[in-house]
């Protein structure tokens, strides 16, 4: 396959950003999209030009490190990860344009590398049980019901890639911060700080600058995992109930 | 480990929803849903001008002795005027904060356009603007009479009504606002269950469609009071 590819390039956070535009060649359709990158960024190194600096970890979709808007989609037109979309998807001779994550709080490190440390301080903030937990409990020290425990792996499966923020017409974090809340708020591990968790973890949010939810359902659309709109009606309702308590007290 | 004694003071439950983003926009839903109760009561009553310039006079007057005898005469309709005038100062006041974070929280658009989210969710802003703008005309043009077509008459609302839906502009204004209110129901009561955390996967279905209904039966509702006008059938 041959592309050409418009790539966003900033050589550093405080530079001007452009579009520019490269041609590849020798593209094969079982390649993934990172590493039809790897082929721009070779060519790039042997012509002596700064390679396109972009995010990716484990490139089998479970790590939420890598993070490119395809074509003015987060990850690109499948729903999946960057690493597991395919060139496949896409015709030879297609021009595809490839920028980085947009938000206020997530702002741009190089070419296609923001930073997403926001998310790390929203995690801080809650994300997390205080409950020594040493090693493994025996399974059925603590019962969970079965509806419980789904309802916490979906919303444990969000790999924090941001593709969430990237996508929402607000710059909100809702659907990432949501998906962390109702994952632990439904489990009795999480039971301790339940309250404490949803209102901490929401200002951090706030707190960071990201927008907030207009219900446009963006978020869930690009989320390479599933998380659903309707987790940020749980956080909502969480965030509620922690209030009232915290004022009935 | 000794977790440290926290020190911070607990702010009162007020400043903790004003102050939030999921707070001011719980502030949103009941303001919103205030004025949606309202607006339902409003266009059936509304719809009495179909039987006639007595029984709709005689509605409007009745509107002013609601309550009575333990209300004295307007009391009732006061403090109605007073919760809408709060609901709609609280709804537009977080509209504009909440809108200005969202904007502010998103800088750079990309590159590559690609078209975006339902209709009545992308015309939230700009219909809401509409509907405030709408909001004043109309209470100039039917309550104070400040701006209304041809001489207000106070006490005789079906012939300022009448009066009012004579003109193509009075006409105009109110469709045009009319279209606008059904989009911004149509999304803004689902999105208020939402908001409030009554929504659910099973419940979703349920939601939209009451949402549509609402949003069809006060935009028909209320046009169909100045298509009745235009088409002589009340006049
Ligand atoms: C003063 C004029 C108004 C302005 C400026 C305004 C503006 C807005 C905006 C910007 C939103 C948020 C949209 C979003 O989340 O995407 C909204 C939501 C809403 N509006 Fe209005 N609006 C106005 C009048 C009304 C009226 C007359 C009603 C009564 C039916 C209403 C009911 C609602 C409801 C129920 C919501 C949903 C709240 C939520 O999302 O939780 N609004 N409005
Ligand atoms: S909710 Fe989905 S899109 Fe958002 S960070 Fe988690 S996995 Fe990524
Ligand atoms: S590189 Fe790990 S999810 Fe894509």
């Amino acid at each position: 396959m041959k592309l050409t590819l418009r790539v966003w390039r900033q050589r550093a956070a405080d530079a001007d950003g452009a579009m520019s535009t490269y041609e590849v060649d020798g593209i094969s359709p079982d390649m993934s999209f990172l590493e039809m990158l790897d082929t721009l960024n070779e060519d790039l190194i042997l012509r002596g030009e700064d390679p396109v600096a972009f995010d990716h970890d484990c490139r089998e979709g479970i790590c939420g490190a890598c993070s490119l808007v395809v074509n003015g989609d987060a990850h690109g037109p499948e729903r999946t990860t960057t690493c597991q979309l395919h060139m496949r998807s896409f015709q030879d001779g297609d021009t595809i344009d490839v920028e980085p994550w947009r938000a206020a709080a997530f702002p741009v490190i190089k070419d296609l590398v923001v930073d997403r440390s926001a998310f790390d301080r929203i995690i801080q903030a809650g994300g997390y049980i205080t409950a020594p937990t040493g090693a493994a409990p025996e399974a059925h020290a603590t019962p969970v019901p079965k509806p419980d425990a789904d309802f916490a792996f979906e919303h444990a499966e969000c790999i924090g890639c941001g593709a969430c923020v990237a996508a929402c017409p607000n710059g909100a974090a809702m659907l990432f911060t949501s998906a962390k809340i109702n994952h632990l708020n439904v489990l009795p591990q999480g039971a301790p700080e339940r309250e404490t968790r949803v209102l901490e973890m929401v200002a951090q949010m706030d707190e960071e600058g990201f927008g907030g939810c207009t219900l446009a359902g963006e978020c869930a659309t690009a989320c390479p995992k599933g998380i659903p709109l309707v987790s940020i009606t749980g956080m909502n309702r969480e965030w509620l109930r922690a209030t009232r308590k915290a004022a009935g007290r | 480990m000794a977790l440290a004694t926290r020190t911070d003071r607990r702010s009162s439950i007020a400043r903790t929803v004003w102050d939030s983003s999921v707070g001011k926009k719980t502030v949103m839903a009941v303001s919103g849903l205030i004025m949606l109760l309202y607006l339902v009561v409003h266009m059936i009553g509304n719809l009495k001008i179909f039987f006639g310039p007595d029984e709709f006079n005689h509605y409007a007057h009745w509107l002013r002795t609601v309550g009575a005898p333990f209300m004295h005469e307007e009391w009732t309709l006061w403090l109605i005027r007073v919760v809408l005038v709060a609901a709609v100062v609280a709804h537009a006041v977080s509209a504009y904060q909440l809108s200005r974070r969202d904007i502010r929280a998103r800088p750079a658009k990309y590159v590559h356009r690609r078209p975006r989210a339902s209709y009545a969710t992308r015309t939230m802003r700009w219909g809401g603007v509409i509907l405030g703008l709408f909001i004043v005309w109309h209470v100039l043009d039917l309550t104070t009479g400040t701006v209304h077509s041809g001489g207000f008459q106070e006490g005789h609302p079906y012939q300022n009504v009448v009066d009012t839906f004579s003109t193509w502009y009075g006409d105009v204004v109110y469709i045009v606002a009319m279209l606008a209110l059904g989009l911004h129901v149509r999304h803004g009561f689902w999105s208020a269950a939402q908001t409030l955390g009554a929504g659910s996967r099973t419940r979703d279905r349920a939601l939209r469609a009451t949402a549509d209904v609402l949003a069809l039966l006060l935009t028909a509702g209320f046009i169909a009071v100045p298509v009745g006008v235009m088409t002589k059938v009340v006049s």
